[in-house]
């Protein structure tokens, strides 16, 4: 209908340099389509793709400062006191004599019915429990360790105390259960006679095994450190004495790593003969 | 055309023009703190748009899978499915690498935006009413943000991310009562149960993802109702917003800034590897390694872990485990001061109004030394989460480094926060305007106790318009519409009404609204066009001189090499 302005003059070079992005922006989008149709390149795909957009966003922003207006403009602002005759006016809309909120026994009433229904949904919530297993502070006590289980090495073998060298911790899994995740224990040898504390779960001529998760976190403490006898664990550097009955000396573990009772069976295997001497990994309300 | 008629044709429906034009000339403050939000928002965006491209092709379970593919060391081993599709995924899809790195990139600088947000929004206190509100929905955001990261972090089931669930679910079951049954009512079993896997992904990519959106429109609904604040200048009053407006300009600098953050992205993704998880492995009970970091965002936690003291406490026969101090009580704390903050400090300012202006950090030293304070504890323990490293960088006993860092973090917060306040109160008590210069004698004064009655700066917008010499409200008719504009020629600022308005009356009531008790003068006309601003003139002055100079010398200099013939134009023409 009405006439429209013409548009406004741009400074020389702008529009060249706005489109000159503009096109660098489309080639690299072309770049990122022909890297991905020759077979995939990450670093170039990454590459043409950062083309592309830092050319829309050089482009857009020579755009938004050389031919618009930047700043200048003022906005008044109503504040939020609303004006004082519209308060009243809202109160009377909201407490009409036929309004729900003036009814209060029936508010009552729905009150109620929404409170047990808002109950009665946290209900199904017991369903994120396991229902067919053991309850979580039981099952948090007890592992698949106990009397006469045999002891399996990572590749799933039945372990002797011969298996076990001197200088080197040997990961040890129940039979049985070994996806477990509070079962990985370690086996050591030891010289007894450096022992400065017994081991509380016993040993087997210096053999000893404990739980391998550390009591702070329930991380692995993987690294062993042979000549000083002590486990150290990578995710808190908590560290622990293998001659002091795995006492924690170092980092922010404050207990024992429990150890695992074992012996020798018939047929020359290793076996446990209880469960670890306490819960093993982190440690928990319920835990003695 | 097309769009004028589209235009038209909806307007016609759902009378939107009235709505659009004033959404259109809404006024943003020109200020660059104000886009940090922005990178958020947008690197949610990129999170959003990467992250369903991922779901397509990864496989959230902890069944047995053999990954097949083109990763020889993993070639034909049996892991979980997770872990298996994110291999396949990293290593077999064609820019399924790409687009898995710029997703965790876009996690690390979502988290960093929003952090950085949320602190330029403590230190200019545009916390305060009426946007404790917005602050609420914002610091919820954070957690969100945080616990989806570590979600989606866990997700591919990797030797690294599984040491983390397992440290967080450690945390968890510390918790006095109820841990034991949170951990089970979460992951539904022991760790590692097979339930976790899917439930994660759903909360990963459906719950938290599906609260967020809903929370960011909620926090930008908030923001057009209740207007930008601002920083204190010129023209600037508790009454108005000063700046460009949404259309065209703001829209054309924020899509720019959308642009940027997916062109950093997209480079960081291509270019820098991230959470390589087919090094790590995937994830075994009895397996660890080191060293073991998590993502950025969760340091401060594991730092805490690793600095807090091996204390436990028995409470009637009941373990309180170590981890409970660091990471549940910190974390409590944490999230419940910066929820606490605003209100807390309504109460012991007893400041009660609105606030539109914003405060520079000089000038509320309490809150800029609790601010600096805080900041500097969560930077030492998350440099304590690198602690290991740090003992191998520089080759000392890790518990050395462990105990020097037990230290700082404890007195180095504390002396921070100090040095804060002291500068902040040196700057706003002194003529100084900045940093580099305080005297001494400002800082000595800093160290006094306030003098009795000081009197806090009086809002120089809110004096009447009599002590407020040379500014006046121009408004003239253009066409059929009224305008109107502010100038403060002292200050040699003139800012334009936003919008047009219908009437006379319209646009003195706006104008009113804005600058109470400034008087309105009507001029017959549009007046010339504003003259551009100081800085940019003299620039403009300056170059024009330099390049007439330049030209001038080389043409003397031409015209003495050649030949006395040959003809230089010596005068700079512009």
């Amino acid at each position: 209908m009405s006439r429209r302005p013409p548009v406004a003059p741009a400074p020389s070079g702008v529009n060249r340099r706005i489109i000159l992005s503009f096109l660098a922006s489309a080639a690299g989008a072309i770049g990122f389509a022909v890297t991905y149709g020759l077979g995939g390149h990450t670093q170039w795909e990454g590459v043409c793709l950062a083309v592309a957009f830092a050319g829309l966003a050089i482009g857009l922003a020579i755009w938004g400062r050389r031919l618009v207006p930047v700043g200048g403009y003022v906005e008044e602002h109503e504040g939020f006191t609303p004006p004082p005759d519209e308060k009243p006016l809202t109160a009377a809309a909201l407490s009409a004599p036929d309004s729900p909120i003036r009814r209060r026994g029936l508010l009552a009433a729905l009150g109620l019915a929404l409170t047990a229904l808002g109950v009665a949904a946290l209900f199904p919530l017991r369903s994120l429990l396991p229902w067919d297993r053991a309850r979580p502070v039981r099952a948090r006590m007890e592992t698949p360790w106990g009397p006469g289980v045999r002891l399996l090495t990572a590749g799933g073998q039945p372990l002797r105390p011969g298996d076990v060298p001197a200088g080197t911790v040997v990961g040890v899994f129940p039979e049985g259960g070994t996806d477990a995740g509070d079962a990985p224990a370690f086996a050591v040898r030891l010289q007894p006679e450096r022992f400065t504390r017994p081991p509380s779960a016993g040993h087997l001529d210096g053999l000893v095994v404990y739980s391998l998760l550390c009591t702070h976190a329930g991380c692995p403490v993987r690294l062993y450190l042979k000549g000083t006898g002590r486990m150290l664990c990578p995710c808190h550097q908590s560290s622990f004495d293998l001659f002091a009955d795995a006492e924690p000396v170092a980092g922010p573990a404050a207990r024992r790593l429990p150890g695992l009772p074992v012996a020798v069976d018939a047929d020359g295997y290793l076996r446990a003969t209880g469960d670890f001497t306490a819960p093993p990994g982190a440690g928990f309300w319920n835990r003695p | 055309m097309i769009m004028d008629r589209l235009a038209r044709a909806l307007d016609d429906r759902l009378r939107l023009s009235p709505l659009t034009r004033r959404a259109l000339a809404k006024v943003f403050p020109d200020h660059w703190s104000f886009m940090l939000g922005e990178i958020a928002l947008y690197s949610f965006v990129a999170l959003v748009l990467t992250g369903v491209y991922l779901t397509l092709f990864f496989d959230p379970s902890s069944a047995d899978r053999v990954y097949q593919g083109s990763y020889a060391p993993l070639d034909g081993t049996t892991t979980s499915a997770a872990y298996a599709s994110t291999v396949r995924l990293s290593w077999d899809v064609r820019a399924g690498l790409l687009i898995r790195q710029t997703h965790h990139w876009a996690a690390l600088i979502f988290v960093a935006a929003i952090l950085v947000h949320l602190v330029r929004i403590f230190f200019t206190g545009a916390f305060r009413k009426p946007r404790e509100t917005n602050w609420l929905v914002g610091v919820t955001m954070l957690m969100l943000a945080l616990a989806n990261g570590f979600t989606g972090y866990s997700l591919p089931d990797d030797l690294l991310s599984g040491l983390g669930l397992r440290i967080i679910v450690s945390v968890v079951e510390s918790i006095p009562l109820v841990g034991s049954w949170l951990v089970f009512l979460g992951l539904g079993g022991e760790f590692p149960s097979d339930e976790m896997i899917p439930r994660m992904f759903v909360s990963h990519v459906l719950l938290v993802p599906a609260l967020l959106v809903a929370l960011v429109s909620l926090h930008l609904a908030m923001i057009v109702r209740q207007k930008h604040a601002q920083f204190p200048g010129p023209g600037r009053t508790e009454h108005n917003v000063v700046g460009s407006r949404l259309y065209p300009s703001y829209a054309l600098r924020s899509l720019a800034l959308f642009a940027w953050v997916l062109a950093v992205l997209f480079a960081l993704g291509g270019l820098v590897q991230i959470n390589p998880i087919w090094l790590y492995g995937p994830s075994a009970p009895d397996q660890a390694t080191s060293p073991a970091q998590p993502d950025w965002y969760v340091a401060w936690g594991d730092g805490a872990l690793r600095l807090f003291p091996p204390w436990e406490i028995h409470v009637a026969g009941h373990l309180v485990p170590a981890p409970f101090f660091p990471g549940v009580v910190l974390g409590g704390v944490t999230f419940l001061a910066l929820y606490a903050w605003p209100f807390l400090e309504r109460w012991c300012t007893g400041d009660c109004r609105a606030h539109q202006l914003l405060d520079r950090p000089r000038d509320h030293p309490v809150r800029t030394g609790v601010g600096v304070m805080a900041l500097t504890f969560f930077g030492v323990l998350v440099v304590a989460a690198g602690d290991d490293i740090i003992a191998r960088l520089l080759r000392v006993p890790v518990y050395d480094v462990l105990y020097v860092l037990r230290v700082l973090v404890l007195v180095l917060p504390v002396l921070a926060g100090a040095l804060a306040f002291l500068l902040a109160r040196a700057l706003r008590r002194g003529d100084a305007a900045r940093l580099g210069e305080l005297t001494r004698a400002d800082l000595r004064a800093a160290g006094r106790r306030a003098r009795v009655g000081e009197a806090r700066a009086v809002d120089e917008s809110e004096l009447p318009a009599r002590d407020r010499p040379g500014q006046r409200i121009e408004l003239w008719p253009d066409g059929g519409v009224w305008r109107w504009r502010y100038r403060d020629e002292p200050a040699g600022v003139t800012l334009l009404h936003h919008r047009a308005v219908l009437t006379e009356r319209e646009a003195a009531d706006s104008a009113r609204l804005a600058y109470p008790g400034v008087d309105h003068v009507a001029v017959p006309g549009p007046p010339p066009p504003p003259p551009p601003g100081r800085v940019r003139t003299a620039l403009r002055r300056w170059g024009n001189v330099a390049l007439g100079v330049t030209l001038l010398v080389a043409a003397l200099r031409q015209r003495r090499n050649r030949h006395p013939g040959d003809d230089g134009d010596g005068t700079g023409s512009r």
